[in-house]
């Protein structure tokens, strides 16, 4: 495509850029304080979604993001009114990330008629064009040509917002996610690849599904940087993201960050977890737990007392419960919505 | 296969002691006939085998010929600048080593001594000349103005100029796909879109249909307007997860919130010789889908119109060619703005026995037929759905209330067909109308074939068309 090659960017060799960390930037008392705020938004939420799971008010496949909160707060703090934002089936931290109201995320893992798809989505396919999330992606990977075609838009109108793709290590192995890769190089689209590496494709182990396992380098035969990031600090997500951002809005192309993160709970609410120990999850919780790692710093460095941040937590689970409430109490879809949307 | 990688070689002479005739190359699996357009050789040049000797222009691209025979170019046969050379005409004789000219009087002109499944092949798809002359009596589209003038050109230029005209008026429409931008298309279809709107918005693929299927559809999110060409829609199966699951869902999945405008085109179905994973007809896979939109034109007018409108449709369309319709003639209306209604069946001629319903390439059989059946006395009246999805049950059963009988016509397979759901509406809508069971006319259950003989045999006839309308009229 000529349009992407009338910016002629300085590109410095790919391998290079993957070879140099972003350095981490320490965060001040208002980022802190955001980034334990909305984390533990999240994290509560997805609590309460679980426990409506167990009560049946949420039905089918419910994948909650416990544990990798730090992967989409970080990478919001990059981004611009107008970029956007898609990802798979694990999507409800993406979603509050993106400022998209928990009431209407949790109306529509209910089915109900004031949810972001009107009940007719699910916890797997929601969207806000509104807060620049397009989805929510049920199949594995596909999400992935998709958010290299938003990029594309992106450079057709000849904006320079840039477009994050989230996918996990099983995504990764993906064909589609090769073919998006060729093209976004080929074509310099502003893309972020955020490769949420959570250790496990449902119940593989990455060790058993991935001949590298190394996933920064997938890239490296279309020359799209890449890097690993820790993605249990918040900070160290931001610092990457930044640098990954800035790459694509100058028009180099797409950038790949692997985030190395965990999730606590099972792969949806179904998990058995007999691929992994009690001991390892526990390991993570305790040693790397994205939120109590802010937590302490802000009480370290005196940014906020512990009677500030229950006070936080008290807001937060307000909201929470106002969400799960509004969930509980709004009427199903009417009976007509069912042949409505099928074409505009 | 990827048309017009094979390589050019010169038609083989078949007896070896005589002056060698060079006969007019098939350069693809559907050519018929081509142009000289230019020698590159002059009478008395030396030529080696492999030597490119002349330019041949087919409906797709000018290819360079080579020889495959060494000797002398004694007699040039068909000069340069002649249009509309059919495959296998003598175009030249070359004399071997040692042969002097007087032996080119032996030489014989006629190209029928050269047997080639090609000119055996009397099969509906092989003789688009008939088809032209018994559509050009189709009555244009009701919806056309009393008196419009009608220009003749081919559905490749139909579709083409709906593309343009669409560009022209919508910034945010492009075209992409393998080959349509500096190969001028596949099969010709983007001609000179490349030079008009340039590389921005007429972008070559990788050959990654899964890939970029799925980029024009993010694009498409995005509120951009695609036309995705797939070379072929046998290539697009690799694609099916993004048209079915993201393009055909999204709108519904988010309630109404983000749709998906878009438009997949390129031919579908059998073309000629291309063997079963080139030759699938996918009307039914597609029209199954809800949230897609599905439509197959016969006609170039058709064509232009439903091309235009699918491409301002805020909806994915699938929209459906036909290689051998690309390089027909139809008259088209010559009005500035020609967008015909999705959803709209036509009746392509009015009868009162029996109604054939058909679309795309399945016309030509039903309207040969219908001439059939009249020189039996049958009036067959010819039903074009044009659209598959959402599909016109109601032209379908007014005329089935008419005739009382009913024939379908399709290239794809029987089982779970178009031609089994439009059974189906017939029986709901119209059971006590019906006289007959209705006939369903359709593929073989069979992988496509090859070899000529099997592949006539796979495909539905104008033969077969004619004996199940009979059938269904008790005759």
């Amino acid at each position: 495509m000529a349009v992407a090659k009338k910016k002629p960017a300085a590109q410095p060799d790919a391998k290079s850029a993957a070879e140099t960390p972003a350095k981490l930037a320490e965060f001040g008392k208002d980022q802190d304080i955001a980034a334990y705020r909305d984390m533990l938004s999240i994290r509560r939420f997805e609590e309460k979604a679980g426990q409506m799971y167990g009560m049946g008010l949420i039905g089918g496949f419910c994948h909650l993001y416990i544990g990798q909160e730090a992967v989409v707060v970080g990478m919001q703090m990059t981004l611009r009114k107008g970029d956007q934002v898609i990802t798979g089936y694990r999507d409800h931290g993406h979603m509050l990330a993106c400022g998209m109201d928990p009431k209407g995320v949790m109306a529509e893992l209910t089915g109900r008629r004031g949810g972001y798809s009107k009940g007719k989505g699910g916890s797997m396919h929601m969207f806000s064009v509104q807060e620049g999330f397009y989805g929510g992606h049920g199949i594995v990977g596909a999400q992935v040509p998709l958010g290299t075609g938003l990029a594309f838009a992106n450079v057709y109108r000849g904006n320079d917002h840039v477009c994050l793709t989230y996918f996990g290590d099983g995504a990764a192995t993906q064909g589609q996610v090769y073919e998006a890769f060729n093209m976004a190089e080929l074509w310099k689209l502003p893309v972020v690849y955020v490769i949420e590496n959570n250790r496990y494709a449902m119940g593989t182990a990455i060790t058993r599904s991935s001949a590298e396992t190394n996933l920064s380098r997938r890239g490296l035969s279309f020359n799209i940087p890449g890097e690993q990031v820790d993605g249990m600090d918040v900070r160290a997500v931001k610092s990457a993201g930044e640098k990954a951002v800035q790459w694509c809005r100058d028009g180099n192309g797409p950038f790949i960050l692997e985030m190395m993160t965990y999730r606590y709970r099972g792969h949806s609410m179904s998990d058995p977890a007999k691929y992994r120990t009690r001991e390892e999850v526990e390991k993570v919780r305790t040693e790397h737990d994205p939120i109590e790692q802010v937590r302490q710093r802000i009480l370290e460095k005196k940014f906020a007392s512990e009677d500030q941040l229950k006070k936080i937590d008290a807001e937060v689970r307000e909201r929470v419960n106002q969400a799960a409430e509004f969930a509980t109490h709004d009427p199903e879809p009417d009976a007509a919505e069912l042949y409505t949307d099928v074409w505009r | 296969m990827r048309p017009n990688s094979i390589p050019t070689f010169g038609a083989e002479s078949v007896i070896k002691s005589m002056p060698i005739e060079v006969l007019m190359p098939a350069l693809s699996p559907t050519m018929e006939k081509g142009n000289l357009a230019k020698w590159l050789k002059k009478e008395g040049d030396k030529i080696r085998s492999g030597d490119v000797i002349a330019e041949i222009e087919t409906d797709k691209a000018t290819m360079e010929f080579e020889s495959a025979e060494e000797g002398t170019l004694a007699r040039i046969l068909v000069p340069e600048g002649t249009a509309d050379v059919a495959v296998n005409t003598p175009i030249a004789v070359i004399l071997s080593e040692g042969e002097d000219k007087s032996a080119i009087k032996t030489a014989k002109p006629a190209a029928q001594s050269v047997p080639s499944a090609k000119a055996q092949k009397p099969s509906a798809p092989a003789a688009p000349k008939a088809a032209e002359k018994s559509r050009l009596q189709i009555a244009p589209d009701p919806g056309v103005p009393d008196g419009t003038e009608m220009v003749t050109m081919t559905m490749r230029e139909a579709l083409r100029d709906a593309m343009a005209e669409e560009m022209r008026r919508d910034e945010n429409v492009f075209v992409m796909g393998e080959e349509v931008a500096e190969y001028q298309g596949a099969y010709k279809v983007t001609q000179g879109l490349l030079q008009e709107f340039g590389a921005k918005r007429v972008i070559d693929t990788p050959i990654t249909e899964h890939g970029f299927a799925g980029l024009g559809i993010g694009a498409a999110l995005g509120g951009l307007k695609p036309i995705v060409e797939f070379m072929t829609f046998n290539f697009a199966m690799q694609a099916m997860d993004q048209l079915v699951n993201s393009a055909a869902k999204t709108l519904y999945m988010s309630g109404g919130q983000m749709g998906c405008q878009i438009v997949f085109r390129g031919p579908n179905g059998a073309a000629a010789r291309v063997g079963a994973q080139h030759s699938q007809d996918y009307s039914a896979w597609y029209s199954h889908i809800p949230g897609l939109k599905v439509i197959a034109p016969s006609t170039a007018a058709d064509a232009k119109g439903l091309l235009k409108a699918a491409i301002r449709d805020p909806n994915p369309v699938i929209f459906l060619e036909n290689e051998i319709l690309y390089g027909q003639s139809f008259p088209v209306p010559k009005l500035d703005d020609y967008v015909l209604p999705i959803g709209k069946a036509k009746v392509a001629r009015a009868g009162s026995d029996v109604t054939i319903i058909a679309w795309s390439i399945g016309m030509t059989y039903a309207l040969k037929a219908a001439d059939e059946l009249a020189k039996d006395g049958i009036s067959a009246e010819v039903i074009d759905l044009r659209t598959l999805k959402p599909m016109d049950s109601d032209t379908v059963i007014t005329s089935v209330q008419k005739t009382g009988r009913a024939v379908t016509v399709e290239e794809g397979w029987q089982q779970n067909g178009v031609g089994a759901e439009i059974a189906a509406r017939i029986m709901a809508q119209a059971f006590d109308y019906l006289d007959a069971p209705v006939a369903r006319v359709s593929a073989k259950d069979v992988p496509m074939p090859y070899a000529a003989n099997l592949e006539k045999l796979a495909l539905p006839s104008v033969a077969e068309v004619v004996e199940a309308a009979k059938s269904v009229c008790y005759r």
